[in-house]
């Protein structure tokens, strides 16, 4: 079961929400795909870190072979490259890795070299698995390294091992509703979308709603920071008809907890009880969803 | 000599656009022949890297100078290869700012802007 959790900006509480998920759940993987910001790891601090390195091929030029003919300048719709005073020149920061105009060069003078963009993590923190993504500054698309995330689970979890649809799965998604956070949502089962009690914050839960509605995923609300009073993330969902999973309070406790870089659950009980009954509502959700699909 | 400018409208009393690589058009103008043209920027459309291909563009018409009140430094890594020298515009026209830089009173533009994730220019 790959329950992604979203928000629409950063700072609503979207790590906090998943990384206690996980560890609300017995054995559970905890995937970090907010790549440029991983933090879900200062939380769980994993031990027995294995490192991978991301690489993807971008274009290398032998001057030999290249006439200038510009085909590849063309093409190229990122605008990676240019051709000025008889030399190509490559924005290997701009590059997306497509390898058209690798396949495209009618001299033969354009091949693909390896480069490193990032790499992701594996530990583990108690019984759960901690994955953590991580892009190198610059790198244009952290597409790559959250597909590697991915995949590296789904192989840990073949179909056929019976604990398939038993074993949990938490994606902490990258903020926002770019290209990147839709390969992170891609496989879930269902998305959690986290939200303020503002109007930006409205706002932003709207974005996301849009984004996993179009993808036609299973949808459920947490409302993060409740205060007394009118909430107008919870009207937002009310109106649209949007299933409001839990209200998690604002209150000094948590955010102690959280500057501390602690995980609630494993602190207080409170908390345990609180994630633990989200958990429980969640799974019947997908269960229901399943039964309703089939 | 051949000069480029970045421009709003399609005429040398046009005003300098603000960006480079999403400029509408490009005063192409030639100092020799006191001819001037007008070039549709491609680059303006472009979802990324926009300033690289309007350098490219300009680089393709034989510009030897660039006046321009901004650029991105990706654009600069471009012009720079092509040996074409960047001076920096003040809020006249853009045959103002021709005049100026033909009478030595334009200086060289220094401060160039990181791009914005590679969707600069
Ligand atoms: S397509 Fe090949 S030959 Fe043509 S400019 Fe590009 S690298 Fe050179
Ligand atoms: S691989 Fe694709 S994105 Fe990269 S330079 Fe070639 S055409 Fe552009």
């Amino acid at each position: 079961m790959r329950i992604a959790v979203l928000s629409g900006k950063g700072g609503t509480g979207k790590t906090m929400v998943s990384v206690n998920l996980s560890a609300a759940t017995k054995k559970s993987t905890y995937i970090d795909c907010d790549v440029e910001e991983p933090n879900g790891h200062l939380f769980f601090k994993p031990v027995g870190i294995n490192e991978e390195e991301v690489s993807v091929l971008i274009p290398e030029v032998d001057k030999e072979f290249c006439n200038g003919c510009k085909k590849c300048v063309d093409f190229c719709k990122f605008n990676a490259l240019a051709y000025v005073k008889d030399s190509l020149i490559i924005f290997e920061d701009i590059c997306h890795s497509c390898g058209g105009c690798v396949l495209l060069c009618p001299e033969k003078a354009l091949t693909e070299k390896e480069k490193v963009i990032g790499m992701v993590q594996k530990g583990m923190s108690d019984q759960v698995e901690v994955f953590t993504g991580i892009l190198n500054p610059g790198e244009p698309s952290g597409v790559p390294i959250i597909n590697r995330l991915l995949d590296e689970n789904k192989s840990e979890n073949k179909p056929g091992n019976k604990s398939e649809s038993e074993q949990m799965t938490f994606i902490d998604c990258p903020p926002g509703s770019a290209c990147i956070v839709m390969e992170s949502i891609k496989d879930a089962d269902y998305c959690i979308l986290v939200a303020e009690p503002t109007l930006f914050g409205v706002y932003n839960l709207n974005m996301v709603y849009e984004l996993v509605t179009l993808f036609n995923k299973p949808v459920g609300v947490v409302l993060n920071k409740c205060l007394e009073g009118e909430n107008p993330a919870e009207k937002f969902c009310l109106e649209k008809g949007i299933n409001v999973l839990t209200r998690i309070p604002f209150d000094k406790e948590l955010g102690l907890l959280n500057s501390n870089a602690e995980i609630a659950v494993r602190k207080s009980e409170k908390y345990r009880t609180i994630f633990t009954s989200l958990l429980d509502t969640v799974k019947k959700e997908v269960h229901h969803e399943t039964a309703f699909n089939s | 000599m051949i000069i480029a400018v970045p421009v709003d409208e399609k005429n040398i009393k046009s005003r300098v656009c603000v960006s480079f690589g999403r400029t509408p058009y490009f005063l192409i103008y030639d100092t020799d022949s006191k001819e001037d043209k007008i070039l549709d920027n491609s680059a303006a459309a472009s979802a990324g890297g926009a300033g690289i291909k309007a350098a490219q563009l300009i680089a393709d018409n034989k510009a030897n100078i660039l006046l321009t009140p901004r650029l991105g430094e990706k654009a600069a890594d471009v012009l720079k290869a092509a040996k074409i020298a960047i001076y920096k515009t003040t809020n006249a026209s853009a045959k103002e700012n021709i005049d100026a830089f033909i009478a030595g009173k334009l200086s060289l533009l220094d401060e160039i802007h990181k791009g914005f994730h590679g969707h600069g220019g």
